[in-house]
Parts: structure tokens; sequence; C-alpha cells
């Protein structure tokens, strides 16, 4: 890995809430191409990091490095222009526009023109169809179920055409079929775009990622491939040791 | 007259001012600390409480001072009679949304203007104080009643102070305002706390306008001005804070006798707006902070 | 229905209720004929509001200003240095735009009740304004543009817009612009963008969307339509008062919106004719009602405010749309 230059980088990267360290000193990078995956406990301060990387929040110290440009001081919206996308924990899609609608937003904005409706329509059917929503496209995204509601809010992420999808915990609420259609669809986003999954469902984890990163009270704890982390001591104790059944 | 003098005479005036500006801001203040609603009617609620006063004193014979004291006790229970009617009909079915209440709050106002403007009508009346006694000083000849004002209006502040920070009720508010959704799983009665603030506050108002309209009269618009100093000094002092209210309400007070005195009342009140503006702009978290979505 | 047909159905909507306005010049009786051209211009001040109100879910409670921007930088300069009705209108647009733009620059950093109040708030210092300068203005009392200005010549036309038709017509075609200004800007990738901050603004925005500047900009053409509005009353009505920059004038519009229906394009048209003839109708029948009572509008104000925003938040043609014809813009 050495050798390829990261896309993503964060150096001694540090957020504090009042007294509380939610991210404390991280070093991090990903490869291009990769599938890395953030674990943790509760509060290990996973969605602090992302949304630090994606713009939402500022960071207290340190500094991120975005396909070799420091975007530390970049505003969120740029980040997103940047090629950084972001998917919402709890799923934020816009209840009374249509699935059309939904997607539409983020397609208007990569489009160059922006005013070709025909392109714009081509962007947001390819986006849908390949989350398998082609079919709502004009159902309000509120009546849709939950499970599509994710799968809109990944499709959006996706229409954002992305160097780095940030997905935060995305399985949470999913039927197991769902699961396994979702952890499909995200092997196919990966052949071209680098993403950063926030999960805590280990299956989900252990099938898709080729890195783990092991996050807990704000500090890295762990970092390598799936077989590497499972077989961590440390790792086990802070966190599987507790999980695992 | 020389200047000291003159300055004196500002700043009592300014002084009575304050006192008022006080007991009016509190009100709001306190129904936006603990309902996190903002109340566009209070200024009307103050109005009501000068034209009943009016009302109460014109049926009252005898001494000033008879009609005076039962317009004090009977005006601001029926003000808060009136603000309970408002809450229940109108504000716990909006479910205290902050803007759907602004909105509906802008309704009363007309809606209160318009009754006292049918029932009352367009004419300015004063109640008669209930003594007149001057205060001589080196200077000039100073009204004691207005002096009273300043005595009466601290009292009541101090009474308030005492009745949130030293008495049940007080703490009942308190953990209201701090969380209501926790208040009520410790068995508050939430919606009793509201409706019981919300007449509270616009009782304050009322009383306020009982001292105020032996000195300046009883008016259907005379809602207004309150309403807008009010807002000032609850941004100014901090939101919930007495403390803070109250010497927010002594500073727009005195700075407001005092410009008024020596510049054009329009062009102070222009500036004033202007700066209130401007700390809601740029510093919007100390002030109005998590009432913003 | 596809979207096309969608979009034929809109437009010829549109295009139907301009015509319908087109045709009452000539069938309406003079009293209803000079309401219906006021009821216009206020439309267009409705219209302006509606943009950022329904649209991107800003409740401004100071748009007065904007209004009274165009309608004293139209009058001023007519007044006091005698200009025609085309300067006068350009100048009124040109205040309201950098009115909106330095306010929009200040209030968009403020959000919620805050918002509410800091637009009150600069709204207030504008109609105090009004009074400060009361030399130039006459607070109050107002001023008086004279029949001579209120002319506009151009291409060898001479029109006289104190006359009933061709100021009734002068009125229709500002509406129809900002009508279809409206329509065009809603049914754009912008008006999407514009619906998007007031459902969510963070997500917006993690779309990478720059919410502030499509706020500012939403801000600067609601104020600029409201300026527009604000010229066109002074130049066709020829008074300029004090009292379009207080409080009330930035409720009304706000009345208007939430009768008609916020977020609909021919809300504040609707909103704005039912209200005026319900403030002006109410009046006769109280005083034939209750000889002798002190009546005026504002009680009829505020209860429609408390009756709609207790009992119908969506207004006329929201709740239409809501139930029965989904394709409404």
């Amino acid at each position: 890995m050495a050798a390829v230059t990261p896309l993503l980088t964060t150096t001694d990267l540090c957020k504090a809430f009042g007294g509380l360290r939610a991210v404390d000193h991280v070093d991090f990078s990903v490869a291009p191409g990769e599938v890395r995956a953030v674990i943790g406990p509760n509060g290990a301060g996973k969605t602090t990091f992302v949304s630090l990387v994606c713009g939402r929040i500022a960071p207290t110290s340190g500094t991120i490095v975005f396909d070799g440009r420091d975007i530390t001081a970049m505003p969120a919206h740029e980040r997103v222009r940047a090629g950084i996308a972001y998917t919402f924990q709890i799923t934020s899609v816009f209840p009374n526009l249509t699935a059309f609608d939904n997607v539409a937003l983020p397609v208007q904005r990569t489009l160059a023109d922006g005013r070709g409706s025909g392109r714009l329509r081509d962007g947001v059917m390819a986006a849908l169809s390949r989350t398998g929503l082609a079919a709502r496209a004009g159902t309000p995204a509120g009546a849709l179920s939950y499970g599509h509601q994710r799968l809109l809010e990944v499709a959006m992420g996706l229409a954002l055409k992305p160097r780095l999808l940030i997905l935060d915990e995305p399985t949470q609420g999913l039927s197991d079929g769902e699961i396994d259609s979702f952890v499909g669809l995200v092997r196919e986003i990966a052949r071209d775009a680098t993403v950063l999954l926030i999960e805590h469902n280990m299956p989900v984890v252990m099938a898709l990622a080729d890195r783990i990163t092991v996050l807990d009270a704000g500090k890295v704890l762990a970092e390598g491939t799936p077989d590497e982390i499972r077989a961590n001591a440390q790792v086990q104790a802070a966190y599987l040791g507790t999980e695992a059944a | 007259m020389g200047f000291g003098p003159h300055l004196l005479l500002a700043t009592l005036e300014g002084l009575v001012t304050s006192a008022v500006l006080a007991l009016t801001a509190l009100g709001l203040s306190l129904v936006f600390g603990v309902m996190r609603v903002v109340n566009v009617a209070h200024g009307e609620f103050y109005m009501l409480g000068a034209v009943v006063a009016w009302w109460i004193a014109s049926l009252v014979t005898g001494h000033p001072a008879l009609g005076f004291l039962a317009a004090l006790v009977v005006s601001p229970l029926i003000v808060g009679a009136m603000a309970l009617v408002c809450e229940r009909l109108v504000l716990r079915k909006l479910a205290y949304n902050p803007e759907s209440t602004i909105v509906a709050t802008i309704g009363i106002l007309y809606i209160i203007q318009q009754l006292a403007l049918t029932f009352y009508g367009a004419d300015a009346r004063p109640v008669p104080p209930p003594f007149n006694v001057r205060v001589q000083l080196p200077w000039f000849g100073y009204s004691g009643y207005k002096l009273s004002v300043i005595a009466a209006s601290a009292a009541l502040l101090l009474a308030t102070w005492f009745v949130l920070t030293r008495t049940r009720i007080g703490l009942v508010m308190r953990a209201t305002q701090y969380d209501g959704e926790t208040a009520r799983a410790f068995g508050i009665p939430v919606e009793t706390v509201y409706a019981g603030v919300f007449a509270l506050g616009a009782m304050l108002a009322a009383i306020a306008a009982v001292l105020i309209v032996p000195i300046s009269q009883a008016h259907y618009l005379m809602g207004r001005d309150p309403l807008l100093l009010s807002f000032i000094v609850v941004i100014i002092g901090g939101l919930g804070s007495l403390r803070g209210t109250v010497l927010a309400a002594v500073l727009i007070g005195l700075a407001d006798g005092i410009i008024s005195v020596f510049f054009s009342p329009t062009l102070a009140k222009i500036i004033a707006t202007l700066l209130v503006a401007m700390v809601l702009v740029f510093r919007p978290q100390g002030l109005f902070g998590t009432a913003a979505r | 229905m596809t979207r096309e047909e969608t979009s034929i159905r809109t437009w010829l909507l549109h295009a139907l209720v301009v015509a319908a306005l087109f045709a009452l010049n000539f069938v309406l009786p003079d009293y209803h004929h000079g309401v219906l051209a006021r009821v216009m211009v206020l439309a267009v001040f409705a219209m302006g509001y509606n943009l950022l109100f329904g649209y991107v879910g800003l409740l401004s409670l100071g748009h007065a200003m904007f209004f009274a921007a165009g309608l004293y930088g139209a009058g001023l300069p007519m007044v006091h240095l005698g200009w025609g009705a085309g300067a006068g209108f350009a100048t009124g647009l040109a205040a309201g735009l950098a009115l909106s733009l330095a306010i929009g620059f200040l209030a968009l950093r403020t959000t919620g009740v805050a918002f509410m109040i800091v637009t009150m708030m600069f709204s207030q210092v504008v109609y105090l304004l009004t009074f400060y300068f009361g030399s130039w203005t006459r607070g109050d009392e107002g001023l008086v543009i004279q029949q001579a200005e209120r002319r506009l010549s151009f291409a060898g036309f001479d029109l006289d817009l104190t006359s009933p038709a061709t100021r009734y017509m002068a009125a229709l075609i500002l509406f129809a612009v900002v009508l279809a200004l409206t329509l065009a800007i809603v049914r754009s990738s912008f008006g999407r963008v514009l619906v998007a901050i007031r459902e969510n603004e963070e997500r917006t925005r993690m779309l990478g969307f720059d919410v502030f500047a499509g706020k500012l900009a939403a801000t600067v053409v609601s104020g600029t339509i409201c300026a527009a509005a604000g010229a066109a009353y002074a130049i066709l009505f020829g008074y300029v008062g004090a009292s379009f920059a207080s409080v009330q004038y930035s409720i009304l519009p706000l009345l208007w919106v939430l009768l008609g229906g916020a977020a609909t394009t021919l809300g504040p048209l609707l909103g704005t004719l039912l209200m005026y003839y319900l403030i002006d109708g109410s009046g006769d029948l109280l005083k034939a009602w209750l000889p002798g009572w002190n009546v005026s509008h504002l009680g009829i104000v505020g209860l429609a405010l408390v009756v709609l925003v207790l009992f119908f938040p969506r207004g006329i043609l929201g709740t239409i749309r809501g139930r029965w014809v989904r394709w409404l813009p």
C-alpha cells in the first residue's frame, strides 16, 4: 500500500466537545479504491470522525488532506463538490419530495450545464435503477418503506458521483434480505469509488472491508485486514469480546 | 437649570421607564424562557392592563387611591384570565410550535387591539394617581408617585426573584424550562406550568401598565413601544436570566430617558433598534440560541 | 401523467388566469375594476413574500421594508427630481435589490425565531427612517405624485398611467411577468434547491449546495419583487406614505399567502383578493350592524391569522393540492 498515494489522510486530527475528546489525535489514511470499515464501540467517535472528514463539524486541531489538497478549512458543500459524499446515519431524505426529485438534487449539482432536462432524467433514473428504486420514482420519499428510504439515501450519495463515499451505519434497521442486497450494492459501488463504511454489523464489515480501522475512546486502537483485526487481542478485549456471542 | 440637574432629571425619568420596562420584559422573558415561544401579543396585555385599570378606577368612587388600589389588584387578574384563555384556545392547540405561535400571537395582538378600540374607544384617558406628593430636591421638585413606581417595581422584582429561586413553584418552572420532556417524566404537569407561566407573564405586563397609567394615559395602541423595548431588553439581557433582564431594562430605560432628553427620539430609536438587530445577528447563540431551529 | 403533461397543464392554467384577468378589464364595474388593479399590485408583493416564506421556508416579519424601498425608491425621485415613471420604477427596483442584498447578508446568519425578530427590527429601522427624513418623505402624511409625472413614454407611445384602463393593464403586465417568473423559478433546478433547503437544510448542504448562497439569492429575488410592487404602487396610485413601511405591511403579505396557500403560485393572488374583499365588505357590514361602534379591519386581520394558523395552515390552494389536485405548482 505504501506505494499508492492515499486519497484521504488525516494528521493528528482532534475534536473536543468541552472536556470530552471525541476524536483524539487520529492519523488515518485511505488508499484509492479501498473499502475501509471504521468500527468501534458506541461513543468511540466514529460519527464525529467522519463528520470532520466531510466538514459537518470543524476540528479542534489537525489537518485533513483529500486527493493532495488540504481541505481542513473548506466548507462542507465544497468538499462535496470535491468528491466527498456523506450518507446520513439517521435517514434524512426529503420526505415531501418524490424519489425522483430527491435524486435530481445531487444529479443537477454534478451536471455541467444543469439545464439539459434529458440528461437530468437519465442521471436520476440511472441512480434509481442501480438501487432498484426506478419503479418508485414518482413516490414521495416519505411514503417509501424504511429499507427503500435507506436505499434512496445511497442513491443520492451515488448520484453525486463521489470519489469517496461515506456510509454511516447504512444497514441499521434493515432486514437480513435487504442487508444481503445492500452488500452486493456496496461491492458494485466500490468498483469506481472509495468507500468509508461505519458499521456495527460485523458480518457486513467482514464481507465488505479491505481494511478495518478500530476506534476506541476517540483513538485509533488498531488497523489491518479483517483477519488481522479478528486476531487482535486488544480489539477483542475492547470491542469484539463484548459482542462475540 | 444646569447640566447636572438636567442629567439627574433625565436619570430619574429613565429609572421610571426602567422600572416599568423591567416588569414588562420579565414577563416576556419568562414566557420565552420556560415555553420557548415568543409572545408578540405581550404588549397588548400591557395595554389591556392600563385600559382595565382605567375602567376599574372609573367605577370606584371616593379617594383616587381606592380606585388605583382596586385596579392594581383586579386588572392583573382580569388580564391573566384573558391570557389563560389565549393559551388554552390557541397556543396549546399549536403544541407551542415557535413559528406558528408567533403568527398566532400576531393575530391575538390585532384581536385585542380591536376589542380595546370597540369597547374602550380611540381616546387616551388618564387614571388619577393615588397620591399627589412632590418631593422637593434642591434644583427641582419631583413627583413622589414616580419615585414610588420605582420602589414598587423593585419590590415586585425581588418578590419574583424569590419565587423563582426559593420556592417549589420556581423549582418546577426551572425544571420545565430546562427539559420539558424529563419534567413530564417526573410527574410535573408541564401543560399547567405553561398555562401558569403564560398568565404570569401577562400579569407582570398588566401590573407594569397599572403603575404607569397615572403617568401616561391609557390608549388602545399603547402596547407597541413596550413590546419592542421588551424584545430589546430580552435580547440584550439574555434569555431566561432574571438578573440580565433587570440589568438590561435599567440600561435601556436610562439610555432611553437620557438620549431622548438630549437627542431626537426617532434617531435614538433607530440606533437602538439597529444595534439590537446586530446583536442578534452576530451573537445569536447567547441570546436566542436554543430557539433557533 | 407524465412530466410534460403536467408542464403543459400548469402553464395553461396560469395563462388562463392571466387571460381571465385581462377579460375582466372590459366587464368589471368601475369600483371593482379599481380594486382589482390594486389587488394585482399587492398580489405581486405577496408573490415576492411567498417565494421566501413558502418555498424556502424563511418566515420574515419585515418585508414591508422591501415594499417601502420600491415605494420610496420610485416616489422620492419622481416627487423631488421630477423623474418620469420609467426611471422611477428602475430606481425603485434598484433600491429593493440593494436593500435585500444587505439585509439578506445580515439576517440570514440567523434562523427560526431569531430570523423573524431580526427582519422585524430591520424593517422597523426603515419605518423610523421615513420619519427621521420627514422633510423629504413627510412621514405619515406622505407624498402625492402628480399626474403629470405618472406617464410612461417610450418608442413614440405616451401612456397616462392615471387612466383606469391603462393603470389596470400596467398592473396586469407586472402581475403576469412576476407570475411567470415565480412559476419558472419554482419549476427550475434552483426552485428544487430552495424547497430542499426548506425541507432539510443540513441534507441540502451535504449534497454540495451552498445553502447560504441559495437563501441569499432567494431573499434578493423576493425583496426585489416586493420592491417592484412598491414602485408600481407609487406610480399607479400616486401615493407614498410611511404606513406602507409599518409592521402591518409586513404582516399583511404573510396573511395573504397563508390564506391563499403558501408555496403555491396562485395562492398569493387568491389570498390578496379574498382578504381585500373580506376587509372591505366586513367594514361596511359591521358598521351597518353596530352603528356608532368603533370597528376597523384590525379584528378581521387578527381573527383570520389565528383561524388560519389553527385550522388551515396550508391555506386554500395548499389544501386543494393536498386533497385533490396534486400537480398544482
